[in-house]
């Protein structure tokens, strides 16, 4: 309507917009700078030398690297599916008017709310092998049969799974729950009276209805999910043999406590390419399912 | 088809009471109208008809047979929203074919019925497009055409005109009485027109604040309304109501107002109050043009809607509407001279009529 | 009548496991604090039989949490005004910008909120060292306003959409100058908009674990998660200072979502639908 404002507004914009292309676009494009040169932090006078491919040629040999973008797939993978399941239930729970709505609403924020690395210490003590409530739980008091959750390359992953569920599916939910909110009654109403029962609602109306909000939600929660790092550093440091040594821990150990920085940048350039592409293909289908479903 | 017999259905959402006491039949193959002001409880009505909504009190009779127990989708009604409620992920055909794959019926005879409808209502060309790209009176017509392919035993219709610009609402009126001659339906159609309502109903339900206040023809409604509510109501531009005392002279009966007296004639013999209101409608009232027996009105102002004219004016201190033909050429603060024919005049007490 | 109890037992059974798996884990862990250290690591799992205050003490006196408290509330504080103000003129501009443009300078941002926080770390660390600003307010400050920015700007500008433009229209005929304009009415209208993205970048910055991490090397002026995560005792794990730390970092937060659950909601599903 005003669009004799146009420069007032860009204007506004120009402060936000410096900071994040100094403090994110430029440092990730640096990132790709120091990738291809050897340094090592605190040794400064062997200087930086160009090394061009190098850093990544030793990446793609090195199993510990690709070991650990395994297992991040595969926490991916699980936690992702999950938090969605539990999310989907969360949000038609959620939806109902019922009285006490709010108290369940804050309830299933506070996971969410909490540091991660509160929940990854709760869950380290939740875990314990020796008084921890997880055993006592699936063993009773036979203290011999504890499992060390933390310790066995078996469970380490799982436990830290849990833990990500436990934080992140209210999330879901909540998003999921966006989604659910814009579905106008009436549609519902039309359903009862064509004849549609409970569950014929929820396949025919809820759930196309909602792929939208899925979609971004699993969006989020996928990229969100390859960041992980606050529960492998608490609860277990990537160990037991590397078992949970996901990609950020691997990169931050390599850069910040070995010191190869170039070698570092080199794993946060590969990490920064995946969820790129990942980002992309959701935007992609994302938007395409947007505008299809737009009332 | 059905008949619906609505028996002493009260509903109460809090403190606020949205129905009291609601007594109607409706016979097979009528279309009955609920026409009442926003909020006066009529869509709740028709949502509990349709079982959306459980009464508090009361019993919704289908064919005779008490059907409060019932689902919405064991109830065999079909209803039509004032948003369409469109299922805007599937097609036309879709949400046509919608209730009747949710009644498990064949997958043959649900093209069939959807193509005979889609004919019906002209919209065969708008089969395999999705909700939003339909226009308004689109929109309505598939809205209705989910309801007429189910061949329901009642049909429901939620103010289905109101989102319509007015030239499209005129004919998608005329759409509906044709429709309605060729199906024979049992209709419950509920609006806050009074001109959809004159036009459509065979009978009216003028509804205010949860009551009803009268069920009879158009006809009858206009002509001889039960208070002053459905009085004023009913009748554009409305009724002209003057308050007043009757005074009983000799062998005459004399309406005495601030402003003017009335001869009165019929009133009940045995009424023996004294305070009443008297009604007369805009046409009723007649301008002539010799002074002699008449009231002198000044005219405050004139409506000129083209095919006549109506003229405000004032009698001392009481304001009239009067409706006049075209030709005539009154300036405000001009006087005029009006007939009031006593044979039309309409007499309430305490807001009834007497 | 029969499926409508069970349907009703269903849902309330549902609500029960919801909000019993949401909380259980944590209460049982907060609870920790109050225990001695007998009772934390007793099997079978004991319930508060002695109510003790000591790893409070103990937490605060020898473990100093208090310190690590300020810090946290100095930057998560700091961050907060600094993202919001930057935030508002942005969300507004965008809001205000023709569609196309502002969804493609919109996308841009949130793009920059995606990536790992291990990609921006090392020049970012350079970079402080460089200024000599590791080990210092503002070289977390910064960072964080980077961090939540993004977030904060697309909260503020789906607030600032839901103003009518008339209402500038009218200001500026009225004689206020733009930026008048935007200070004067749309401001105190956009409050409820500005206090929700607030909640959430505070919440964010006193979380923030990663970078706290990194720039905070002296135990002086590390953050409540860099403290909690460090958090080492002499002979066995110091539990009960562990939940006590906790208990008091995440208080603050659980006030927050108890009074502000409405606005929390609405702005995290905002990305949801207008998507």
């Amino acid at each position: 309507m005003i669009h004799r404002g146009q420069n007032f507004y860009l204007t506004l914009l120009v402060p936000v917009i410096l900071v994040l292309l100094f403090f994110i676009a430029g440092p990730i494009g640096h990132s790709f700078f120091l990738s291809f040169h050897r340094i090592i932090i605190g040794l400064p006078q062997l200087k930086t030398p160009f090394v061009g491919l190098e850093n990544y040629q030793e990446l793609l040999n090195d199993p510990v690297a690709w070991h650990s973008f395994w297992i991040t797939v595969v926490f991916v993978g699980t936690t992702t599916f999950f938090e969605l399941l539990i999310g989907i239930l969360l949000a038609l729970l959620i939806h109902h008017r019922f009285p006490g709505r709010g108290a369940l609403r804050a309830c299933v924020l506070i996971p969410w709310a909490i540091p991660t690395v509160v929940s990854a210490q709760m869950w380290r003590f939740l875990f314990n092998d020796a008084y921890g409530v997880v055993n006592y739980a699936v063993f009773g008091t036979e203290i011999t049969n504890y499992i060390p959750w933390l310790a066995l390359p078996s469970t380490a992953l799982l436990s830290i799974i849990v833990a990500d569920i436990w934080k992140t599916s209210s999330f879901a939910a909540l998003l999921i729950l966006a989604g659910l909110q814009v579905i106008p009654e009436e549609l519902y109403q039309a359903a009862r009276v064509d004849g549609a029962v409970a569950w014929q609602r929820f396949c025919h109306i809820t759930w196309p209805l909602i792929r939208p909000a899925l979609l971004v939600a699993l969006l989020f929660r996928t990229i969100d999910a390859f960041r992980v790092f606050d529960l492998a550093f608490v609860m277990t440091q990537g160990g037991p043999a590397d078992a949970t040594n996901v990609l950020q821990l691997y990169g931050y150990k390599k850069m910040f406590v070995e010191g190869w920085m170039g070698y570092g940048s080199a794993i946060s350039v590969c990490i920064f390419i995946i969820v790129l592409v990942l980002a992309i293909t959701y935007v992609r289908m994302v938007g395409q399912r947007l505008l299809e479903a737009r009332v | 088809m059905a008949s619906l017999g609505i028996k002493r259905i009260s509903k109460r959402f809090g403190d606020v009471v949205a129905l009291s006491k609601v007594d109607l039949d409706i016979n097979e193959g009528e279309f009955c109208v609920l026409l009442g002001p926003s909020g006066c409880g009529k869509s709740t009505l028709l949502q509990i008809v349709a079982g959306l909504i459980t009464q508090d009190e009361g019993s919704v009779l289908v064919n005779n047979k008490p059907v409060d127990h019932l689902s919405p989708r064991d109830r065999d009604v079909a209803m039509v929203f004032q948003n369409y409620a469109l299922y805007p992920h599937m097609t036309v055909a879709q949400n046509l074919g919608f209730g009747l794959r949710m009644h498990g019926i064949h997958k043959d005879m649900i093209l069939k019925r959807i193509t005979e409808t889609a004919s019906l209502l002209g919209i065969e060309n708008l089969l395999k497009r999705k909700p939003k790209e339909l226009s308004g009176g689109q929109r309505q017509r598939v809205a209705m055409g989910r309801a007429l392919v189910r061949r329901p035993k009642l049909f429901l219709l939620d103010e289905p005109l109101s989102n319509l610009d007015a030239r499209l609402r005129i004919n998608v009126r005329l759409e509906l009485m044709r429709l309605h001659q060729q199906i024979q339906g049992t209709i419950l159609y509920v609006t806050h027109d009074q001109i959809e309502a004159m036009t459509l109903g065979d009978k009216v339900v003028v509804m205010r604040e949860g009551r009803i206040h009268q069920t009879d023809t158009p006809g009858t409604i206009y002509d001889y309304p039960s208070d002053t509510f459905v009085a004023s109501f009913i009748g554009s531009p409305a009724m002209n109501l003057f308050k007043g005392n009757l005074i009983r002279a000799k062998k005459k009966l004399i309406f005495q107002s601030m402003d003017f007296s009335l001869n009165l004639q019929d009133i009940p013999p045995n009424f023996k109050d004294n305070t009443v209101e008297v009604g007369i409608r805009p046409e009723d009232i007649e301008v002539i043009h010799k002074p002699k027996n008449a009231f002198r009105a000044v005219v405050e102002m004139i409506s000129n809607v083209g095919s006549e004219k109506y003229i405000h004016a004032h009698l001392g201190s009481t304001m009239l509407t009067v409706r006049a033909t075209k030709e005539e050429t009154f300036k405000p603060g001009e006087t005029i001279h009006l007939v009031i024919n006593p044979r039309k005049l309409h007499i309430f007490c305490k807001g009834k009529r007497i | 009548m029969m499926k409508k109890l069970v349907k009703k037992l269903l849902f309330v059974a549902g609500i029960l496991l919801a909000a019993g798996f949401s909380l259980t884990p944590f209460l049982w862990f907060v609870l920790s604090a109050f225990k001695n250290q007998a009772q934390i690591t007793a099997i079978p799992p004991q319930w508060l039989s002695s109510f003790s205050m000591d790893s409070f003490y103990s937490a605060v006196a020898r473990y100093g949490i208090i310190h690590y408290l300020l810090n946290s509330a100095i930057v998560a504080g700091s961050a907060t005004m600094v993202t919001i103000s930057l935030g508002t003129l942005a969300g507004y501009a965008l809001a205000r910008l023709p569609r196309q443009w502002g969804q493609i300078i919109l996308m841009g941002i949130l793009a920059c909120a995606m990536f790992p926080q291990i990609s921006i770390a090392g020049p970012i660390w350079r970079f402080l060292r460089f200024m000599g600003w590791l080990n210092t307010y503002q070289g977390l400050v910064l960072p964080y306003v980077a961090l939540t920015l993004p977030l904060a700007v697309w909260i503020l500008a789906l607030f600032f959409r839901e103003i009518p433009e008339e209402l500038e229209a009218s200001a500026l005929v009225d004689g206020c100058t733009r930026l008048g304009s935007l200070m004067r009415v749309i401001l105190p209208l956009s409050a409820p908009g500005l206090f929700t993205a607030a909640i959430l970048t505070f919440i964010y910055a006193w979380n923030e674990f990663f970078l706290a991490l990194l720039i905070m090397t002296d135990p002086a002026r590390q953050t409540m998660p860099v403290g909690i995560a460090l958090f080492q005792g002499e002979h066995t794990i110091p539990w009960g200072e562990i939940a006590a730390a906790s208990f008091i970092t995440t208080a603050p937060l659980i006030l927050m979502v108890l009074l502000f659950q409405r606005r929390i909601v609405t702005g995290l599903s905002a990305g949801a639908i207008k998507g």
